[in-house]
């Protein structure tokens, strides 16, 4: 049985409102049979410091990507996952997480790519849920083990890889990394583990928008208006348009692809996962220093 | 897996390698959990300062850490070491729980003497990622060459 979506008059302005909940609705929902909240932090120990009624966690180093290969699980480690969890194939999952939802977004396209029918995103994430001072346990979880089955994963939609990113110059591409990974000033993030790329820079034609434009102080996404100034104002993309976003590891570019395929509703977004720790160290990819999209300096 | 070594550990450290590999991977992350909330304040004096701190960069959460040598008469100068980290970074945290109740204390040629591979020892890799794991190897170097620096001032 699908669960009613919310209906919040907060939500129904975006492309696709049924991809967000409120709090309020998160609230007054939990406990609802066919109902999973899953946490997905960047810290593995948040969620054990308290965590929303019932929740599980969900983690993206040890529990999303294979341990070998750099890839993601395959069909049978989705399943075995996702039974583990409790979570079958008409569950509706709803994620939430830290740093406005950056890592619970990952999770959500993830999701995407095994192509989960009802999964939806707690607007404003755990800092909301907190600062409204609802409910936090350390409770363990009892979970019902469920019966997921292996779906093939489907990434040519949403995911991009490197000959891809390479065919695609010269069409949209958004950067989502700090300003200055962008320039190449540095080549990881300010306070930020170094992930060893050797070259620092920016992809020849990507337009920079910092993936933290688009969330609100509160953590909740900004208005449709606000991200329509930025996205379709200020840097010119349509709706239509074929676009790749990539940041690091392709964590903060799943936040800005939610942001402009499920709530400015574009058709086609991929994800480039490969992102600057493949793109900057790989031989002989064009790579461009500076502030402008095309470069100043070629490196 | 092979136990690993705790024969060149001062004791503390040993004691600290040993519990986290009697417990399953669950059980390790508890107890890091709790690391994380028994790590001592910062001292006043550096809340008021906190320029005296030294950024350790490799972790994914902002965490400072700073290294005191204390001489002694008759003996190897004190090691001391403060860290701050917040409170909704409980996985760094924890590392500097450990490296607060391992660390802390010991002379500074026992610091030296550290092994550099003393954070693998642990078993935290499966449970919480050799990517984040580097930043508490992160920290240990930092503690490494700030009393080195130290101990020539001193």
């Amino acid at each position: 049985m699908p669960i009613a979506h919310d209906s919040d008059p907060s939500l129904t302005e975006y492309a696709h409102p049924e991809r967000l909940v409120t709090t309020a609705w998160l609230s007054e929902n939990l406990g609802t049979p066919g109902l999973v909240v899953v946490e997905s932090d960047e810290d593995i120990l948040l969620y054990d410091t308290g965590h929303i009624p019932g929740a599980v966690k969900i983690d993206w180093h040890t529990e999303l990507n294979d341990p070998v290969t750099r890839d993601y699980v395959d069909g049978e480690g989705f399943a075995k996952l996702l039974s583990s969890k409790g979570i079958s194939r008409d569950t509706t999952v709803v994620i939430y997480g830290d740093k406005s939802n950056w890592w619970a977004a990952y999770a959500l396209w993830v999701f995407t790519l095994f192509g989960h029918p009802d999964v939806r995103l707690l607007n404003g994430g755990r800092a909301l849920w907190e600062a409204e001072g609802r409910e936090l346990t350390t409770d363990k979880v009892e979970i019902d083990a469920a019966e997921y089955p292996v779906i093939e994963r489907q990434d040519a939609p949403i995911r991009a890889f490197k000959d891809e990113v390479l065919a695609h110059i010269g069409q949209p591409m958004i950067d989502v990394r700090s300003p200055q990974e962008y320039t190449g000033e540095r080549t990881h993030m300010p306070a930020y583990p170094e992930e060893g790329a050797l070259r620092g820079g920016h992809i020849p034609g990507a337009q920079s928008v910092p993936w933290a434009r688009a969330a609100a102080e509160d953590g909740r996404f900004k208005s449709r208006a606000d991200l329509e100034a930025i996205y379709t104002g200020e840097k010119g993309l349509q709706p239509t348009d074929d676009v790749i976003a990539y940041c690091r590891i392709g964590e903060r570019s799943s936040h800005t692809w939610f942001v402009l395929t499920h709530l400015l509703g574009f058709d086609k977004v991929r994800n480039y996962d490969g992102s600057w720790t493949e793109w900057g160290n790989a031989v002989r990819v064009p790579i461009v220093k500076g502030e402008s999209p095309e470069g100043t300096i070629a490196a | 897996m092979t136990t690993p070594r705790i024969d060149d550990l001062p004791p503390r450290l040993a004691a600290i390698v040993e519990e986290f590999q009697e417990l399953d991977k669950p059980q390790r992350l508890e107890l890091l959990l709790e690391f994380s909330q028994g790590l001592p304040p910062l001292p006043s004096r550096y809340e008021e300062h906190p320029e005296l701190l030294e950024p350790v960069p490799e972790c994914q959460s902002p965490i400072f850490v700073v290294s005191e040598v204390e001489p002694r008469e008759g003996d190897d100068p004190q090691v001391r070491v403060y860290f701050r980290a917040p409170r909704e970074a409980p996985t760094t945290r924890g590392f500097a729980g450990i490296l607060a109740e391992g660390v802390d204390g010991l002379s500074a040629a026992q610091v030296s003497a550290l092994p550099d591979d003393v954070c693998a020892r642990l078993g935290l890799e499966e449970a919480v990622s050799p990517l984040r794991l580097r930043g508490m190897t992160g920290m240990l170097r930092r503690i490494k060459r700030q009393v080195a620096e130290r101990s020539v001032a001193a």
